[in-house]
């Protein structure tokens, strides 16, 4: 068979050529990441030296983390908390030089700090502030008449509000769950008095709120660096050092929440933002055109991700169906097996494959390729387990065995059975190719990610439309495969009353 | 050219045949008549080698046949089933060639042998591109019956060739069929229910009942001359009601 070489050309298609003087910049997420990852990328750009590569919107910590430390990518922006707690996994590790006297061992290393912090703080009104004195987060003992309304995240963890109560040992007259999204509004409509927040949220930059100190040093420090591979900061010393020249110490909490506020609140892009952190400016028209192109690329993208898993698990789930019908016990097994591959959530199989396969288009292609099995393993099965048992033995008696049965009788018969599979493989692939964008696995998820993070619905429903009508499209073809490739006669056979 | 000895076939606890045994000379028209569950479509697989037989031993050309060893029966044995057992998915011409396909024949060899047969069935060539789901029952019926003789077998089995039929087609093909078996000279077994069937095809009659042989013999020595009172109640139960008889 030609098999082995659609793999190989499936996978030289889905794996990038990486540049020799290329710099991957990663980010998560959430907002703060991509503008810092995106400002970090402009740097580099502007010292003309390197080409960079955009990695951003790896999901969470464990996605990023592994992403950097597998190599995917070369650089992304960290807290030193996060990095000590959820990295290293011990708290007391917290200075930069300890954790970079650390992360030596594992390939990596840290900048120095950016200049902001990122934690949870307290937020009060302004007026409040101003009527009671309220400066530090120990001037609230002095007042336990005043209310607070938390987000439950912080209501439950240790380094969160029960850990806070007992360290300043604060008494309020009443303790409520809000949601992040109405806090704001419930503190500046007075029904609260005080809320958690993030410091570097960009809505403290647009409300009447004060942030209060925590003076006895009760919240772990989340300051902002840039987590890095080592190999590349020996690679490329002058690009590394261009990123400490103009990211560290430069940021402060006031600038970040102006940057968070611009994208957030405004509208803006990251890289948008960036550029006017950088001093330049990038036009809504200059930025509307690159989504443009943008999505072009992304739809290629996100048609090669689909196109090449399904073709992969056609090429492998039809024989393993075809396999599971001739043999019980295998069968049962093989079906078990992609039955059990299929309840994982999809996210999970793609974070299992980053320590396997890294980040980017192969890990997605992979995991997707194993999603789009299911389907086309049991449309095989049920094709050729449900076949005519007197067409069969009318075969046995012509002795009409092996590939020429196959190809003539059995195939052909299941071919409404075989071809259902794949059409619901196709349309389930189209849709869990979104999510390859949380393993920098590009496509149309990549806008969905971004918008999601920016809380930017045009940008989800950029990614979004367009993967909805990639479904519709996928479904018109099959319609039309289905003619055909289901023989005329079968097709009789289905349309004629009964 | 046929012989069956002392075969028995259960399954599960129901007994489909015990201890039937036959022989079936070359040229002849053997009929294996019964109601439905009586074992005769059982014994006809057995013959074929689709059913393995717990005892005994069913010989063709003195081979003796089994789902194991079946190689020998290509080309010997053509096998017609209820509505032709036709593949919904290929043409008449498609489903007609399969058997010089499966035996590796030449495209040119094939085309000219479905030609023969086209003509034998009195079909027209444009029959050819047509699919079974496009056919009457007689004639999905007579395809089935080409696709059996493609190979010119000597030996033709037949499990109610014409069971699905409506009854005027049906006296119409079984005319045709004596007429044909007749012309080419074949050994046919034929499994039906219908005993007006069994007389005009058969030369000899084996009744079945519940897996057993009840009688062989002609039609004439089993009206005549029955074993038991089943035989003359299975004859008689499918002959025209008294009040009809003037008639016929």
């Amino acid at each position: 068979m030609h098999a082995a070489g659609l793999v190989a050309l499936a996978l030289a298609i889905a794996v990038p050529v990486h540049a020799a003087g290329g710099v991957r910049v990663g980010s998560k997420s959430f907002t703060e990441s991509y503008v810092v990852a995106e400002i970090a990328a402009q740097v580099l750009e502007a010292t003309g030296e390197v080409s960079v590569e955009r990695r951003v919107g790896l999901g969470g910590t464990g996605i990023a983390y592994r992403a950097v430390a597998h190599g995917s990518v070369d650089l992304y922006p960290e807290y030193t908390g996060t990095i000590s707690r959820a990295i290293l996994k011990d708290a007391s590790i917290d200075s930069v030089e300890a954790i970079r006297a650390e992360l030596l061992a594992r390939g990596l290393t840290i900048s120095d700090p950016l200049g902001f912090e990122n934690t949870y703080a307290l937020a009060v009104r302004a007026d409040l502030a101003r009527r009671l004195g309220l400066e530090r987060i120990s001037d609230l003992a002095r007042h336990p008449e005043l209310t607070a309304a938390f987000t439950s995240g912080f209501l439950e963890r240790d380094d969160g509000w029960p850990g806070l109560r007992r360290h300043y040992d604060l008494r309020l007259a009443a303790v409520r769950t809000i949601e992040h999204a109405l806090a704001y509004q419930a503190l500046a409509s007075g029904t609260v008095d005080v809320i958690d927040i993030f410091s570097t949220d960009g809505r403290l930059s647009r409300s009447g709120t004060v942030v209060l100190r925590d003076d006895r040093r009760f919240f772990p420090t989340y300051a902002a660096v840039l987590l890095a591979r080592t190999d590349f900061v020996e690679r490329q010393p002058r690009a590394w050092a261009a990123l400490e020249r103009a990211l560290v110490g430069r940021i402060d909490g006031g600038a970040m929440t102006r940057l968070n506020a611009l994208a957030d609140l405004d509208g803006r892009s990251a890289r948008q933002v960036a550029a006017r952190f950088l001093g330049r400016e990038v036009t809504d028209a200059e930025e509307r055109a690159r989504l443009v192109r943008e999505l072009g690329t992304l739809t290629l993208e996100h048609l090669g991700l689909v196109a090449a898993a399904l073709a992969l698990a056609v090429l492998v789930g039809l024989p393993l169906g075809i396999l599971a019908v001739r043999s019980t016990a295998l069968g049962q097994a093989e079906l078990m097996a992609v039955g059990v591959l299929q309840t994982i959530p999809a996210l999970a199989l793609l974070c299992f494959m980053i320590p396997l396969l890294g980040i980017g288009t192969l890990p997605a292609l992979v995991a997707l390729f194993l999603y789009a099995l299911l389907p086309i393993v049991r449309g095989t099965y049920t094709g050729l387990a449900t076949l005519d048992r007197q067409l069969l033995e009318i075969a046995d008696v012509l002795a009409l065995a092996g590939w020429r049965r196959l190809a003539r009788i059995e195939l052909p018969l299941a071919s409404v059975h075989v071809l259902a599979g794949v059409k619901t493989a196709a349309i389930w692939t189209v849709g869990t190719a979104t999510l390859a964008a949380f393993i920098g696995g590009g496509g149309y998820g990549t806008l969905i990610v971004r918008g999601l993070a920016l809380d930017d619905a045009t940008t989800i429903l950029a990614g979004a439309i367009p993967a909805a009508l990639m479904a519709l499209l996928f479904h018109g073809v099959f319609e039309l495969i289905d003619r055909l490739l289901v023989p005329r006669g079968l097709r009789l056979v289905m349309s004629r009353p009964r | 050219m046929i012989a069956v000895r002392h075969v028995s076939k259960r399954y599960g606890a129901t007994v489909a045949l015990d201890d039937v045994s036959l022989d079936v000379g070359p040229g002849t028209t053997h009929v294996l008549l019964g109601s439905s569950g009586s074992g005769k479509s059982t014994l006809l697989r057995v013959v074929l080698g689709l059913v393995d037989a717990d005892a005994g031993e069913a010989l063709v050309n003195g081979v003796a046949v089994t789902s194991g060893a079946r190689r020998h029966l290509v080309g010997r044995v053509g096998y017609v089933v209820q509505e032709g057992g036709l593949y919904p998915h290929l043409t008449v011409g498609g489903n007609v060639s399969l058997p010089g396909e499966a035996v590796g024949w030449p495209r040119g060899r094939i085309a000219e042998r479905v030609r023969v047969l086209t003509e034998l069935v009195g079909f027209d060539t444009a029959m050819l591109l047509r699919y079974p789901a496009e056919l009457s029952g007689g004639q999905r019926q007579r395809v089935g019956l080409m696709r059996a003789l493609v190979l010119d077998p000597p030996l033709l089995l037949l499990d109610e060739p014409l069971g699905a039929l409506d009854p005027i087609v049906r006296a119409d093909l079984q005319a045709e069929l004596r007429r044909l078996f007749a012309a080419l000279g074949k050994t046919v077994v034929l499994v039906t229910h219908d005993v007006r069937e069994a007389v005009l095809l058969g030369s000899t009659i084996t009744l079945l009942r519940a897996g057993r042989v009840v009688q062989q013999g002609t039609f004439a020595e089993l009206a005549r001359k029955p074993v038991e009172p089943f035989v003359t109640e299975f004859l008689v139960a499918q002959a025209p009601p008294p009040e009809l008889r003037e008639y016929f």
